[in-house]
């Protein structure tokens, strides 16, 4: 088995409303900040072969890609 | 003619549609299970509203790999009306039968109240009986319903009158301030290309007697009734 990880974001110039409000939430406390935008972190296990599947995994079903970018990272060894 | 509602896990809207149909109107209406695989013998069909799948990953994304789904697909795509409630219509956008997609609603509130919407167009089985400009008082009840596509689907679909429905104010005037949640051009509501397919944010089954405060919804359901008993007697041999 090997252990994917997958980044999704929404795309640049989509409203991220969550987002925004953790914004807020840092210059509540004080802090400097130009934009958060929040994603989400999947792990996936899947056998070795499925790897190449991952971006029709991704554009079918785990982002939408009208609204949402993503990024797959190299898997690792299960252990 | 009967009508089906289906029923996917988190679906909470699912008895209010039927109650609306059999009771509010007197149709025949039969639920239809999330792991069924036929539609046969309805005649239109409506995904209720709901939250199915404790809406993991996105609104309607799991609820869209159903089995029921491919059913769905095979439904729409012989033109018999489907409608989308809330929910349903999330799910009809992440299966790709409908346009765009549903985004948390830009004041990030669950926006539960009262709306008005406008009738944008009538080629649908569920705005026919309307007129252009009707005015509707439905309810609306989400958290994710910020309607979302590019500029230039937005025109494409203004073109095709494949808006259906646009929140605007009593008054009909579809203003800043009487859209809900941040809706691209205050859309409600959008129809497929062929116009049977059919979803909405606002809830018609819960404006389905004077007792709710609007009987307003029923229109929609009227209307596809209308419809179908319409394509009847245009194609009798095909009629079910």
């Amino acid at each position: 088995m090997a252990v994917f990880r997958v980044t999704v974001m929404l795309k640049p110039g989509v409203l991220d409303a969550p987002g925004q409000a953790v914004e807020q939430g840092l210059r509540a406390l004080g802090y400097e900040v130009e934009r958060v935008r929040i994603g989400k972190v999947l792990e996936l296990s899947v056998p070795e072969e499925v790897g190449p599947r991952l971006d029709e995994i991704c554009e079918r079903f785990l982002a939408n890609p009208l609204v949402e970018t993503w990024r797959i990272e190299e898997p690792r060894e299960e252990r | 003619m009967i009508w089906g509602v289906v029923t996917f896990p988190g679906s909470n809207c699912d008895r209010d549609c039927l109650h609306a149909l059999r009771h509010a109107l007197g149709f025949h209406a039969e639920r239809v299970w999330h792991q069924d695989r036929s539609l046969a013998g309805i005649d239109a069909l409506v995904l209720p509203g709901g939250f199915s799948y404790g809406d993991y990953l996105r609104t309607g994304a799991v609820a869209a790999t159903s089995p029921i789904m491919e059913a769905v697909r095979e439904f729409a795509s012989a033109g018999l009306p489907v409608l989308g409630i809330c929910n349903g219509f999330q799910i009809l956008t992440e299966a790709r039968l409908l346009p765009g997609t549903l985004m948390r609603n830009a004041g990030l509130r669950f926006r539960c109240r009262p709306a008005w919407v406008r009738v944008e167009s009538t080629r649908t089985p569920f705005t026919s009986s309307m007129r252009r400009g009707d005015l509707l008082h439905l309810p609306i009840a989400h958290g994710e319903g910020g309607y979302w596509a590019g500029a230039e689907e937005i025109a494409s679909l203004e073109e095709g009158g494949r808006i259906a429905f646009r929140y605007c104010d009593p008054e009909g005037l579809a203003s800043q301030e009487s859209n809900p949640n941040g809706s691209a051009a205050n859309v409600a509501g959008v129809a497929s290309v062929e116009g049977n397919v059919v979803g909405l944010m606002p809830h018609p089954e819960r404006a389905s007697e004077a007792l709710l405060g609007s009987a307003d919804g029923l229109a929609l359901f009227e209307s596809a009734a209308r419809h179908m008993a319409l394509r009847a007697v245009r194609a009798p041999g095909r009629a079910r």
